[in-house]
């Protein structure tokens, strides 16, 4: 409750929560084509290829107001991200090289700037570093309504241009097949992204802002497999840990907001990869245990039919070590028998004697049929 | 030795030591991991410290070095559960692992000399002040010394593992088929990998350890087609970078680190134009090149075609090049004047004719069309 009045009254938690919140859900929308398109990384190289776009920014027009400084970046990521393609595309270096190289390239030639600037007699920079690291706590209410400015344009151009997104992030080619630009596309999608990291910087920093891109996509790929219902659930999860680390920094001392951001995405990623229902680790792991147990219950009953088509009548009992060698998972024979026996397909004679009921001559009919193709003997 | 040689020799060591490691992680397509690995042994350098208190502790590569594999442990995974690429699996862990290494630091270091800046960017000029002692001996820079180690550790590695390595590299499955354990080979570089970033970190910081293990191999990559001069020239690559660096660092008074990388990448950038058989330029001029030999043989096939025929005046002209074939006139041009130079065809007057020797060659075209 206390909690909830703060969201309210508090000036700097409800700026860098509502700043948190909007950034996450544009990553987070975004972040869903770039992983699609296998991309994951290049949000790492746009964030770090924008420094020298500030320090250029700063250097040519002695300005650090924020809109400047941004276009000086954006200029820059977007520049590294084309070299990128570029590289991959007209020289044999493959992708993973040539993001290697351009992020730590143009990141060092920003700190050369950087260095640059601070020695200079005349120069103000300070501040400048507070886009390697990010600030949230500096954001003011002007930051958000930029964030939401750009936030709201960046969701726009996604539905105005949905279809040629879905389809160039899972068909490059049949894209091209059907006459659909797909360079421009691909490159309205890199400036989308580029802009969303760039706003981002600031808040949290180089290193974590590709945490922001990758992560909540990542996290709500597990829960559904539809792009639209994924989108949605990705800016939900950039929202809801935005806002939970936000408040969970504010709360500790010392405690700074965008690692704790991306902690807060990591842990759902983590429950996600999880607890998602279909491609979850704890749901899939349910799923091949029951899958086992029908299989062991199978197995085990097409052994009883077997042994029993040998013999005169279907009550003629088994020992269970005969079942033991037969089944092809030795010495497990007990367990699946007993839960033979609670299903009422099998049913003990006596110590280690067993006999099929008739519902389970019928089951043992239906497997033999199903997995053989072949009828009965009995 | 004065501090500026003491640099410069620490800058090379550098530069030749991640190089090595570098050349296999380009050529095995993960790049990208030294980013990873660099910013993740962060928490390992942090939990070292915390421990021994002693920035100087050789604990501290130990723990880098597990951070670094884990890291490499907690991708693959992460991989293996097949819900996410690779890519993703490492955008993912790298900054979890950060992020928890930048509040360990805020959280508990205080006013420790250890903060995120000197991780990431590092500083070398400082680096001939930190002397490596041994009973009151001086023997050289720490960094020096350390950086020396590691490169002696990844040289040995490298020459006794060669045949191991490359078989890794290039053909992985089949390395497991003879018995070469490639999934061991692949941990081990990658411990490789985290102790040269940890050694290298406090001296040029974790992003240019990326420029430094991507860069020169990969300009090496442009450059030849063969394992053992790809990894010689990696070296020679990185060494220049690291002396380029310097002086460029000098002249701007500026961050030797990031000079560093940005000599790396111009180096780089050399080689993507310039390469002698794999350069953009010389892919472009050898486009040309088949244009227009392509060029010449249409036309002396087209020659051949209209040779001795009442429409012959008409087609055998120069400018009928440019309506009938659609070339543009300076391509046509071209195309006139290589066959003139091999002698293929001559002039006379508006009209163009074969020679027998381009006769000859236009029946050759023919067959080989």
């Amino acid at each position: 409750m206390e909690l909830l009045q703060d969201m309210f009254t508090d000036y700097t938690l409800r700026t860098v929560a509502m700043g948190a919140a909007l950034l996450g859900i544009t990553a987070g929308s975004l972040g869903g084509f770039a992983l699609l398109r296998r991309q994951s990384l290049l949000g790492d190289a746009i964030s770090h290829a924008a420094l020298p776009g500030i320090a250029l920014a700063f250097l040519l027009t002695g300005s650090k107001a924020p809109l400047v400084l941004v276009t000086g970046a954006a200029l820059a990521g977007w520049l590294g991200a084309t070299l990128i393609s570029s590289l991959t595309r007209m020289t044999r270096i493959k992708y993973d090289s040539a993001l290697g190289i351009m992020l730590s390239v143009f990141f060092g030639f920003g700190l050369v700037l950087l260095t640059y600037i601070q020695k200079r007699p005349d120069a103000n920079q300070a501040g400048l570093e507070s886009y390697l690291f990010g600030q949230a706590a500096a954001l003011v209410q002007q930051d958000v309504f930029v964030i939401l400015g750009i936030g709201l344009l960046v969701m726009l151009l996604t539905l105005v241009f949905w279809k040629e997104f879905k389809l160039v992030s899972f068909d490059p080619d049949f894209a091209a097949t059907i006459g659909m630009p797909v360079r421009w596309v691909d490159h309205l999608l890199t400036g989308l992204f580029v802009v969303a990291i760039v706003i981002g910087l600031q808040t949290v920093g180089v290193v974590l802002m590709s945490a922001m891109i990758i992560a909540p996509a990542a996290a709500a790929r597990q829960w559904t497999d539809k792009l639209g219902s994924m989108i949605g659930i990705a800016a939900l999860f950039g929202a809801v840990s935005g806002v939970g680390g936000a408040v969970i920094s504010s709360r500790n001392a010392n405690l700074p907001t965008g690692p704790t951001i991306v902690l807060f995405v990591s842990l759902i990623v983590f429950a996600s990869l999880m607890l998602a229902p279909n491609r979850g680790l704890v749901f899939r792991r349910i799923r091949e245990w029951k899958a086992g147990k029908n299989l062991r219950v199978d197995a085990v009953l097409v052994d009883l039919y077997t042994l029993a088509s040998q013999h005169t009548s279907q009550e003629y009992p088994h020992s269970e070590r005969v079942l033991n060698v037969m089944s092809s998972m030795s010495g497990t024979a007990r367990r699946t028998l007993n839960l033979l026996s609670t299903l009422e397909l099998a049913r003990q004679i006596d110590q280690n004697q067993w006999a099929l009921t008739p519902t389970g001559v019928e089951r043992a009919e239906r497997v033999i049929k199903e997995r053989f193709g072949t009828e009965g003997t009995l | 030795m004065s501090p500026s040689f003491e640099i410069q020799l620490i800058a090379i060591v550098v530069a030749v030591t991640c190089a090595l490691p570098g050349v296999f992680l380009v050529l095995q397509r993960m790049a990208m991991m030294s980013d990873a690995i660099s910013h993740a042994i962060l928490p390992g350098i942090v939990i070292a410290f915390f421990i021994t208190q002693d920035l100087s502790s050789p604990f501290m590569i130990v723990g880098a070095a597990a951070a670094g594999v884990l890291t490499v442990a907690l991708v693959e995974a992460l991989r293996k559960t097949g819900l996410l690429k690779e890519d993703a699996a490492i955008g993912i862990v790298f900054p979890a692992l950060f992020s928890v290494g930048v509040i360990l630091i805020a959280k508990y270091a205080g006013d420790v000399h250890l903060d995120v800046d000197a991780v990431l960017l590092g500083e070398l000029a400082f680096a001939p002040f930190d002397r490596f002692t041994v009973g009151g001996l001086d023997i050289g820079p720490r960094a020096l010394v350390v950086m020396s180690a590691i490169l002696v550790v990844n040289v040995v590695f490298i020459t006794v593992f060669f045949k191991e390595l490359k078989l890794t590299t290039f053909d992985a499955a089949l390395a497991g088929t003879l018995g070469f354990a490639p999934v061991l080979m692949h941990y081990v570089l990658m411990g490789l990998v985290s102790v040269t970033a940890v050694g290298a970190f406090d001296a040029v910081g974790s992003i240019l350890v990326v420029a430094l293990m991507v860069a020169p191999p990969a300009a090496a990559f442009m450059l030849t087609r063969r394992l053992k001069p790809m990894i010689l020239l990696s070296c020679a690559i990185g060494g220049q970078s690291a002396i380029g660096g310097y002086w460029m660092a000098r002249w701007l008074d500026a961050s030797i680190a990031g000079s560093m990388a940005t000599v790396s990448g111009l180096l780089f950038l050399t080689a993507v134009l310039l390469a002698p058989e794999r350069g953009l330029i010389s892919m472009a001029r050898r486009q040309r090149g088949q244009r227009v030999e392509f060029g010449s043989k249409m036309l002396v096939i087209h020659l051949y075609h209209h040779e001795g025929l009442p429409e012959a005046e008409k087609e055998c002209r120069l400018d009928h090049l440019e309506d009938h074939l659609r070339w543009e006139h300076a391509f046509a041009s071209r195309a006139v004047r290589s066959c003139k130079s091999q002698g293929w065809i001559r002039r006379e007057g508006e009209l163009l004719v074969l020679t027998s020797a381009g006769r000859d060659h236009a029946r050759e075209a023919l067959v080989e069309l």
